[in-house]
């Protein structure tokens, strides 16, 4: 994985395999401490401890096509080589939020990359589920959530074409506003 | 900065188009492996690229969608498509660049773009 976006939209992938219709994903960001953190929160099937534990080990998979599985393993590896941590907290019937943090300061720090692409494609590929996408810089926040967008919709689903320009557009307009110095406000 | 109100008048275009839409007969299903293999090997810009095509054509008839590993990971990206009799074309190795003859040829006209698909990979 070249940049962080392309292994939420991998972790991603467990949270619909495990069954959740509610999907939450925050990218925060602290420039001051060079402190940057990723978490992916579900509502699915969640996991027992012994689960938790299997799924860090790259030779464990659910699927049956392979005998390896590395989405978790990459996300941890992509962490902890900047001196960060990283965690899942699981409780089956409940949900799993797994969190990684970085020091974003340290030379193995990968690029953020485009966190925007990552979330419309999972939007667009999963028009039944909900995602909440939350990305902070510093004081300032940004959030998207598909339930307000659907009430507006009333059924048109939102991998309409005309829906995904829409949603690409607000996620780069909404983000862009993020990285602009304090005093610019408009 | 994008407004809700913006999004109610989309949705009201696309409420009085749906029904044409939901009449058609001759859909396509585009399927991208979107698995820990095909993410890494570049399925996000093929798959971002076949939502925009289609969306900047009107092909209504066409879903894209993803799937996980098929088991050829040393292949991905692999781009599966289904068309309305239920054949199955299988596209590797693809790039965002390719994916533009694929929508012209494939799903517009029908022709099978042989080059990209499995059946013409050298295999090693």
């Amino acid at each position: 994985m070249q940049e962080l976006s392309l292994n939420v939209l991998d972790i991603a992938q467990n949270s619909i395999r495990a069954g959740a219709n509610l999907i939450q994903i925050s990218v925060l960001e602290r420039t001051e401490d060079a402190f940057l953190e990723i978490s992916i929160s579900d509502n699915g099937c969640g996991m027992t401890p012994e689960q938790v534990e299997h799924v860090m080990d790259p030779f464990f998979t659910t699927r049956t096509t392979r005998k390896v599985g590395l989405g978790v393993p990459f996300f941890k590896m992509s962490a902890e080589a900047t001196g960060g941590d990283f965690s899942i907290a699981s409780q089956p019937g409940v949900g799993t939020k797994t969190t990684a943090r970085y020091h974003t300061d340290h030379i193995d720090m990968l690029p953020i990359g485009d966190m925007n692409a990552t979330i419309l494609a999972l939007i667009t590929m999963n028009p039944a589920l909900d995602f909440v996408y939350t990305r902070s810089v510093n004081e300032k926040q940004y959030v998207l959530d598909t339930r307000e967008l659907k009430e507006v919709l009333e059924g048109v689903p939102l991998d309409t074409p005309e829906v995904a320009l829409y949603l690409k557009e607000a996620l780069e307009e909404g983000t862009a506003a993020l990285e602009k110095p304090a005093s610019d406000t408009n | 900065m994008k407004s809700l109100e913006e999004l109610k008048a989309i949705r009201d275009r696309v409420k009085s188009s749906v029904d044409i839409r939901e009449d058609n007969s001759n859909k396509i299903r585009v399927v991208v492996g979107m698995a820990t293999c095909g993410i890494a090997a570049g399925a996000r810009p093929v798959l971002a690229a076949f939502t925009e095509e289609v969306a900047k054509r009107g092909l209504h008839n066409v879903t894209v969608t993803q799937t996980g590993c098929i088991g050829i990971c040393q292949y991905e990206p692999v781009v599966e498509i289904f068309d309305a009799d239920g054949n199955k074309t299988t596209y590797v190795k693809m790039t965002a660049e390719k994916v533009a003859k694929v929508v012209t040829d494939h799903l517009v006209n029908g022709n099978v773009v042989t080059e990209y698909t499995i059946g013409s990979i050298n295999m090693k």
